[in-house]
């Protein structure tokens, strides 16, 4: 039997029915095509489907939609202001070239949210500890911990 | 993941009722339950959430314990400040787990009723002599977890909180498994009034208390003590991640560690 839904996406209201086995990513791929989330691994390993919900990182793979009944959700869709300025942690990752192939990427951003409002002047040692969750196969992380750290200095301004 | 019916109760009696009819399964952060049922490991027909139980939610200070209601999630306990005032061990055991997306969603709860081998929050149970307090009785923890995945829960049992006797020290260290992060050997340790318990995950099938361990800190509560002595080997777990042999040796190792850090 159908389970119906209704919670906030990047600001919006959405109210939606869905079959209870359906994953918060598929939701939000196939249902509100926000395609920004990315399913890496499936098993709640990699955090390429990171997202916010009521402001906390999840990985949306491993969170059946119905458990983001009434709670507010943000993906990477939601980060840009609304005039297309990127958001300071989306344009760190562009200026240090925190990425290669990008799959990853776009869940790194959101942990590296959520671990600034925690950590607002993170030491690099931290930074790397809490994206304990976020595989990436490319880029040696190198250049995604510097940009995590230039973005929590711009997002202090 | 097989198809299931989702049940949303707004009260523990309903959501045990629901459990008893339907013979399916509760939810609570849906990290190891939603996890397998996608691997069809489980398949229930029936899914209960517990979010909506008021009655599980809460962390306070009670005498002299720390009462921990079941839908608590990892990170709650890990910055909660009545958990690191009274007992910080429990903090930073919870801010061990796993990753930062799992410990914003995953429960104390969730975690005790699945026993997993090598999950961290049963080493705390055994080792501080916890009480699960479920909708039906208070299980000490000595008769609480049963085996690999057991525990005394009946099917319809749902746990309301968790009760921790503050201790006069205790710390608890953890050998994580480089990519899971589980343990690999966790040694919870604690120095109480009634005295030492030393318990041990990750090890063996299920969390157990390491009786020779104990009787060394009784004597002298040092880290040389626990370095000293020789773990049996016998019936540890033999996996790729390591033999017995190494496990036993990660034991007296880990304990060690942890009454350091107990100071
Ligand atoms: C990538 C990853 C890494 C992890 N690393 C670790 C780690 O390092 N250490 C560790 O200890 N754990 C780890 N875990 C497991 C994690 O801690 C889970 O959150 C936890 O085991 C289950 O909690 P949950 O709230 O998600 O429960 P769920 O998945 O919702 O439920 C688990 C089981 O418990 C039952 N249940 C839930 N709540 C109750 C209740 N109140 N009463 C009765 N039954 C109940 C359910 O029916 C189900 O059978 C990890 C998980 C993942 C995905
Ligand atoms: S796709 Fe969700 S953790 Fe990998
Ligand atoms: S940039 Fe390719 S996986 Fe991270």
């Amino acid at each position: 039997m159908a389970v119906t839904l209704s919670l906030t996406v990047n600001g919006k209201a959405v109210n939606a029915t869905v079959d209870p086995r359906t994953l918060l990513v598929e939701l939000l791929r196939n249902q509100l095509g926000l395609t920004g989330t990315h399913v890496g691994c499936d098993t709640g390993q990699c955090g390429a489907c990171t997202v916010h919900v009521d402001g906390r990182a999840v990985k949306s793979c491993n969170l059946l939609a119905a458990q983001a009944n009434g709670a507010v959700v943000v993906t990477i869709e939601g980060l840009a202001a609304a005039d297309g300025t990127m958001h300071p942690m989306q344009a760190a990752f562009k200026e240090c070239h925190g990425l290669q192939c990008g799959f990853c990427t776009t869940g790194m951003v959101m942990s590296a949210i959520d671990l600034v409002n925690r950590h607002p002047k993170a030491s690099e040692a931290t930074i790397r500890e809490e994206l304990e969750g976020n595989l990436c196969r490319c880029t040696g992380y190198h250049n995604i911990v510097k940009a995590v750290a230039q973005g929590a200095a711009a997002m202090a301004k | 993941m097989y198809p299931f019916e989702l049940h949303r109760p707004a009260s523990i009696a309903d959501a045990a009722a629901l459990l008893a009819k339907t013979g399916g399964k509760a939810l609570a952060g849906g990290q190891s339950l939603v996890a397998a049922m996608k691997l069809r490991l489980a398949q229930p027909g029936h899914v209960v959430d517990l979010s909506g139980l008021a009655e599980l939610k809460g962390i306070r200070r009670e005498g002299d314990a720390v009462s921990i209601g079941a839908m608590s999630r990892h990170a709650d306990i890990a910055s909660s400040d009545v958990v690191k005032g009274a007992i910080p061990a429990l903090a930073a055991l919870a801010e061990g787990i796993g990753d930062r997306q799992v410990r914003n969603v995953g429960t104390i709860g969730g975690s005790l009723a699945n026993n997993d081998p090598a999950a961290d929050w049963p080493a705390a149970v055994l080792g501080l002599n916890a009480t699960v307090h479920t909708n039906k009785r208070k299980v000490p923890a000595d008769e609480y977890f049963r085996g690999m995945y057991e525990t005394a829960l009946a099917d319809d049992e749902i746990i309301v909180s968790v009760s921790f006797p503050v201790p006069k020290k205790a710390a608890y260290a953890k050998f994580p498994n480089p990519a899971s992060r589980f343990a690999l050997v966790g040694v919870f340790v604690a120095l109480s009034g009634p005295g030492v318990r030393v318990a041990v995950t990750g090890a063996a099938s299920s969390v157990f208390r390491c009786k020779p361990l104990e009787d060394a800190l009784a004597r002298s509560f040092t880290a040389a003590a626990a370095k000293a002595v020789k773990v049996d080997a016998a019936g540890l777990n033999a996996d790729l991640h390591g033999s017995p042999a190494y496990r036993a040796h990660l034991v007296s190792v880990m304990a060690a560690r942890a009454v350091t850090s107990a100071g």
